[in-house]
């Protein structure tokens, strides 16, 4: 676990998610405002603020979960890897593969616990029953779930404990090998162990994931993030290292509200 | 309001909740009484095996029975595709605009129309214009058209009761729409859709005057779809009116009775069965 107050050395990165000059829209509601912010691979990127500032509706974009809602619309782009997320010939259903998204309540679909992690990869056209069983121990043991439940996998998954159920949303989306993680609240309800386990499982998958995530407190935020940004009323306020902007913060609205004045 | 007032409200509404609860049952026990007592203690194992004799006055309805299950599966064959396809058109397919509102529309006059206007027309187009003649086809088909709007509401029910979470999901894995709705949708609405199929077959045994007009009175057993039948309820119905036995009617409706009675135990069986599957 990392704490605060140690600047940590960042490795040189790639740009892995570039959103340029980004607006959205809900009908008459402004939900995002002209929003520049760079997401650099494998590090774990904290969108955080109060609620209703657009935090959600930003992870949705980048793998366009946002398409599924009726009169909606942006302008600018977002690049995924150089590429327009946004561009009519991209595959939506590919894209979503490679940038996985976690919800904020676990909703496990109504089969096992074998069926909810196979489920993308059958999707994809994984049918051999011995290389899915190989992804479902590596998703499960990715999400420090596999231990718990390798002796019941034919289970309903609504048998499991909250924690549980979200250590398998989270496994679920690392079947699909995805290249970037969007956990949107993902400890939202949850008790502080399994708050802990998955944060530590977020550590571990930051090596091979570029994680975003939108933490449930400003706490979390700062003990997983390696950057942060600030969103207020759909304005990105202020990005920076997550020890600059947790303890120096540049702007006075950032510093009221993780010196906790208002949210 | 002063309290005593309230408190008496309070009981009136409760009296009166009673009584409507009861009547409806009661209702419900007097007609199973009344055709269960005439019908059931003549009623014997060759009643179901044996072929009518006499026009009815003697033997069993064994044709009956297969004309019904036939007419029966012909409908549910053709109706529920079809009404699950257009409920699946209308909650994911399509938004809510002209389109959905016309479908929603039509199907809602298909409900309302009394079904002597469905033998009417199964009678014209079925049975003379398609040459089907007086036939399972011909009676399954109108039943069909019959049962649809049934199907397609109660699908469409099930199907907008789906929590959106779900289909977030689906899509959020890499889900194309068509895989969205065959893994996660169809399973998670079919009990609702069983429901439906349910209420179409109870329908399709308790009809009368449509299938007089297309699947004709013919008291002899089918031997293809093409073939004229008399189903239990037609039956029942010539058996009364014609004055030709009145304990062979009381039994033919005791067989109904037992006949609905065992599908529904099969099918909430078999719903339960998958539920808790399921869970």
């Amino acid at each position: 676990m990392f704490a605060i107050g140690v600047e940590k050395e960042l490795m040189p990165q790639q740009d892995k998610i570039i959103i340029q000059d980004f607006n959205f829209h809900y009908s008459a509601l402004h939900a995002l405002h002209n929003i520049h912010l760079t997401i650099k691979s494998n590090e774990i990127f904290s969108i955080f603020g109060p609620s209703m500032s657009g935090k959600t509706t930003l992870l949705k974009s980048l793998n366009r979960l946002t398409d599924l809602i009726f009169r909606v619309r942006h302008t600018g782009t977002i690049f995924l890897d150089g590429k327009d997320i946004y561009d009519p010939e991209v595959d939506v259903t590919q894209l979503r593969r490679r940038v996985g998204m976690v919800f904020d309540l676990p909703t496990p679909l109504r089969m096992s616990i074998f069926d909810n992690v196979a489920y993308g990869p059958r999707l994809g056209g994984v049918n051999e029953k011995k290389r899915l069983a190989e992804i479902v121990e590596k998703a499960l043991g990715s999400a420090v779930l596999w231990e718990e439940v390798k002796d019941r996998l034919n289970v309903s998954a609504l048998r499991l404990s909250g924690g549980q159920q979200q250590r398998l949303c989270i496994a679920r989306v690392l079947a699909l090998e995805p290249e970037v993680l969007l956990l949107d609240e993902p400890c939202s309800g949850l008790d502080p162990i399994s708050t802990l386990k998955i944060e530590e499982s977020l550590i571990e998958l930051k090596k091979e994931y570029t994680i975003v995530i939108v933490p449930h407190n400003v706490q979390q935020a700062s003990r997983v993030a390696d950057r942060a940004g600030f969103f207020l009323s759909g304005e990105l306020v202020e990005v920076g290292t997550a020890y600059q902007v947790f303890t120096k913060p540049k702007d006075k609205r950032t510093e009221d509200y993780v010196t906790g004045k208002f949210g | 309001m002063a309290a005593p007032t309230r408190y008496l409200t309070q009981k009136i509404a409760k009296v009166l909740v009673w009584a409507a609860a009861l009547s409806t049952i009661a209702v419900m026990v007097l007609i199973l009484l009344k055709v269960l007592s005439e019908g059931l203690p003549s009623l014997g194992l060759r009643f179901f095996l044996d072929s009518p004799r006499e026009m009815g006055r003697e033997g069993g309805i064994l044709p009956m029975i297969v004309g019904t299950a036939a007419l029966t599966a012909v409908a549910l064959i053709v109706a529920t595709p079809l009404g699950i396809g257009t409920a699946i058109f209308l909650r994911e397919y399509t938004r809510e605009g002209r389109i959905s509102r016309t479908i929603r529309f039509g199907t809602d006059c298909l409900a309302g129309v009394p079904s002597i206007i469905f033998g009417l027309f199964g009678f014209v187009f079925f049975v003379i214009y398609l040459k089907m003649g007086w036939s399972i086809l011909s009676g399954g088909l109108t039943l069909a058209a019959m049962i649809l709007p049934t199907i397609i509401s109660t699908s469409e029910e099930a199907i907008k009761a789906i929590p959106e979470k779900y289909r977030e999901v689906s899509y959020s894995l890499g889900g194309t729409k068509w895989q969205t709705v065959i893994h996660t949708i169809l399973p998670s609405a079919l009990p609702g859709i069983f429901t439906g199929i349910i209420l179409s077959i109870g329908r399709s045994i308790g009809e009368t005057a449509a299938l007089v007009l297309t699947a004709g009175s013919s008291l002899l057993m089918p031997t293809s779809l093409f073939s004229p039948i008399r189903t239990m309820s037609v039956h029942f119905y010539i058996l009364a009116t014609e004055g030709i036995s009145m304990k062979m009617a009381y039994e033919t409706g005791a067989a109904l009775i037992l006949l609905v009675l065992f599908v529904n135990t099969i099918a909430n069986w078999l719903l339960n069965r998958y539920v808790r599957h399921r869970s």
